[in-house]
């Protein structure tokens, strides 16, 4: 059984159905990419796993129990985290406080503790910049804050929204490391991104969603090799 | 610099003919030699010097030029108003245009000599505002001090002469103060050198090395019980006017504290505040109450906690429609639901159970073994204790998880939410707790007054609270106390300029927009936020996020 499993979501806004029966799985370990162009789905399918939008139908299982019930806070406690699009940081609070809101959920100061060092140790920049005001960071630190935030929760599954928007190419690259280092120390990531290049470099697996389908799916490899990714994502 | 000049001489023009200077003009600072509306010309002067001197010039013969200038425009603008004033009757369209008025601007000389006699005074004045620019701050702070401390003896003689009225203190009383007049010069010179000497000497052993230096601990308790002995003893040295102004002041504290919960740690603007303010205050009139509409005749302390639990229902009876919306809509949505409150208990069909307009009569005044709280003094000692309590829950709960997950709402909602902080629960306890504080503030104003009437509620109140928390500074408990004393307190003391009160009011609200837009006394977050800029290198650090969209886009 898949630790994360999509069967069939339907999810509306007003009248426009923006997820016309998107099912998909994200094994343990894996980090599965999900690509497509703009209004495709792909944060509308973030959305729906992490409690923000309700599905009309269809269902969202962590390990076999249904998510799309369930209150975004309750899923949050269940080990499902994700990182906002557009980064998104408490302005107005420190770097510390902001990776505290993170562990808003736990009551386990130790573990806590824990992680933060080890958030740290993946982002030594954040470190260096505790004391300071969020959102004076640049724009790559901020990203590095927001999903260090979402690692405080202890995520088992961590939902990525655009990690790379907006940011120069150097900085993508590091974020994309992390992104690999995440996953290698244990934690499974379900990765939205435009920039299909950067995504199905760290991926093994990935799904292309058009107007709100699913409408290809296989190995990164799989998916950098067909015609199609290639010239519509890849420009090639 | 004529450029400032105007913009003062325009300051001082509206200063006139609003009868802000005239009503001044009533109160002496020096018993028959300079009133208060004169201070006030001279103030509107020497700042506009200041500014001037300040802005234009950085040498010194440039500073004291440019005050100079300044400081004659203005006075050249005094000049034109009452040159103009002889050619028409500016009392068709200025009803504060009055003789008295123009008799004090034009000191009882023909237009002329007057508008020559303003530019040469409005030069010396500027002169001196320039002066004052070009002299260090070292110096210049304890003349301020000084100034305010005189000018304060002044404006609040009143309550000088009542705290001096004991006979004892009759040969202090005769030489600060003219026998049923205004303060005497030798009173208000030694008030000024006092005050200022004691600034003075203050910013002398600033960070001077041999003071004694008391542990930190021994100073904070040392400074709490001299603060507990101070404010024990204010209603007794003030008499029983202080004490109602204080009561006055204490209530609004306690409706700030809640509404700062709901406003400045949650973010949810709420300007329909007044509605949990009269809800407290009508379930202990209801429970207590003697007359008419009494159902309970229970004791105060038998009403209170039940005062602050139907608040708190009502809280969150409030809270639930309005979870979904926000920003400005929250704040109209809030609006109607003090109106409603008021409305209904206003209104006729539920008059056998509210009373209507007469409202609920015969309140007694609680009664604690057998000493009844009967006087403001009395009531006084309640209210402040009833605040302690209060502001002690605050501090504990901003400094708690719910506080935190507070902050993060006001932050960001949605990430707060994806932050797996419950939404509903959260906004659902600032509504609550928040309405629960205004309860309690509600419940000693029953007391207080004797009476509840759907009147005393009025939408301006909720204004008022929320203008509090703005001066004070946005999720600051200290600053819920400042912003009380000076928005209420002070225009409590100061009665007889009653009918300018919302006029110094808007004008304070604009120049804190602009010059302090944290508040007084600000809570660290806002500090930071608005700040930023001027501690760290912010606009280094943030250029290469937008050159960074611009290239990944």
């Amino acid at each position: 059984m898949a630790l994360l499993e999509l069967e069939d979501l339907h999810v509306y806004y007003g009248n426009i159905h923006a997820l016309k029966g998107v099912s998909l799985q994200v094994e343990a370990g894996e980090i599965v990419a999900l690509l497509g162009a703009n209004g495709a789905g792909k944060s509308t399918t973030l959305n729906t796993v992490s409690g923000l939008l309700r599905p009309r139908s269809g269902a969202v299982r962590l390990e076999g129990e249904d998510l799309t019930r369930i209150p975004p806070h309750r899923i949050v406690e269940r080990g499902v985290v994700q990182v906002p699009e557009g980064r998104r940081v408490f302005g107005q609070l420190t770097v510390l406080e902001n990776l505290e809101m993170g562990a808003f959920t736990r009551t386990d100061s130790q573990g806590v503790r824990e992680d933060l060092e080890r958030v740290f140790a993946l982002f030594p920049r954040l470190k260096e910049r505790a004391a300071q005001v969020a959102g004076t960071l640049s724009g790559g630190e901020q990203q590095m804050l927001a999903i260090g935030r979402a690692l405080m929760a202890r995520p088992r599954v961590l939902l990525m929204d655009e990690p790379s928007m907006g940011l120069a190419p150097l900085l993508v690259e590091q974020i994309f490391d992390a992104i690999q280092e995440i996953n290698r120390q244990g934690t499974t990531i379900l990765l939205v991104e435009q920039n299909a290049y950067m995504a199905l470099q760290v991926a093994h697996r990935g799904y292309v969603l058009q107007t709100g389908q699913v409408v290809l799916s296989g190995s990164a490899e799989e998916l950098r090799e067909n015609p199609e990714v290639k010239r519509a994502y890849l420009g090639g | 610099m004529w450029r400032v000049g105007l913009v003062f001489g325009a300051v001082a023009w509206f200063v006139s003919l609003v009868g802000l200077v005239e009503a001044l003009h009533g109160r002496w600072v020096v018993d028959g030699v300079l009133s208060a509306g004169q201070v006030l010309l001279l103030a509107v002067l020497l700042a506009s010097g200041w500014t001037a001197a300040r802005r234009f010039s950085a040498s010194l013969v440039g500073r004291l030029w440019a005050g100079l200038l300044a400081g004659a425009t203005v006075g050249f603008c005094v000049g034109l108003l009452v040159w103009l004033r002889s050619l028409v009757d500016l009392r068709t369209m200025f009803v504060n245009a009055s003789p008295a008025l123009f008799q004090l601007l034009s000191g009882g000389q023909p237009a002329r000599v007057a508008w020559a006699a303003a530019v040469a005074v409005g030069a010396g004045v500027g002169l001196v505002g320039g002066a004052g620019a070009c002299t260090p701050a070292r110096v210049v702070r304890p003349i301020l001090v000084g100034a305010a401390a005189a000018l304060s003896l002044a404006l609040f003689q009143e309550l000088v002469l009542l705290v001096l009225q004991p006979e004892p203190l009759a040969p202090v009383r005769d030489w600060l103060f003219v026998a049923g007049g205004g303060p005497t010069a030798q009173g208000i010179a030694a008030t000024f050198a006092f005050s200022a000497a004691l600034a003075a000497l203050r910013q002398a052993s600033w960070g001077r090395a041999g003071r004694v230096a008391l542990p930190p601990k021994a100073q904070r308790v040392l400074w709490s019980f001299v603060g507990v002995l101070l404010l024990a003893a204010l209603p007794i040295a003030g008499g029983p006017f202080v004490a109602q102004v204080l009561v006055i002041v204490g209530l609004y504290t306690l409706m700030g504290l809640g509404l700062n919960l709901e406003v400045g740690l949650a973010g949810l603007l709420d300007l329909g505040f007044v509605a949990f303010f009269a809800i407290g205050a009508y379930t202990v009139g209801l429970l207590t109450s003697v007359g008419d509409h009494g159902i309970a005749h229970w004791s105060f302390w038998a009403a209170v906690p039940v005062a602050v639990l139907v608040s708190l229902i009502a809280g969150v009876i409030l809270g639930i429609p309005v979870l979904g919306i926000r920003g400005d809509y929250l704040a109209i949505a809030t609006l109607g639901f003090g109106e409603i409150v008021r409305l209904l208990v206003l209104s006729d069909a539920l008059r056998p159970w509210f009373g209507g307009s007469q409202g609920v009569l015969a309140i007694p005044k609680p009664v604690l073994a057998g000493f009844e709280f009967s006087g403001p003094q009395h009531l006084y000692y309640l209210t402040v204790v009833a605040s302690a309590v209060v502001a002690y829950v605050a501090w504990r709960l901003q400094d708690s998880r719910l506080g935190r997950a507070w902050m993060a709402i006001r932050e960001d909602e949605d990430v707060a939410e994806a932050l797996g902080i419950n939404l509903v629960s959260v906004k659902l306890l600032a509504y609550g707790l928040g309405a629960a504080f205004a309860g309690v503030g509600g419940a000693i104003f029953a007391v207080m007054v004797g009476s509840v009437f759907p009147h005393s509620f009025q939408l301006l109140i909720s204004i008022q609270v929320l203008a509090l928390i703005i001066v004070g500074g946005m999720g600051s408990i200290p600053g819920v106390i400042v912003g009380s004393a000076v928005l209420i307190g002070l225009p409590e003391l100061l009665r007889e300029f009653g009918e300018f009160r919302f006029l110094v009011y808007g004008a304070v609200l604009v120049a804190m927009m602009l010059l302090r837009p944290e508040g007084l006394l600000p809570a660290a977050a806002q500090r930071r936020e608005l700040h930023a800029a001027e501690e760290e290198p912010a606009g280094l650090a943030r250029t290469p996020v937008g050159a960074a969209t611009e290239g990944g886009a």
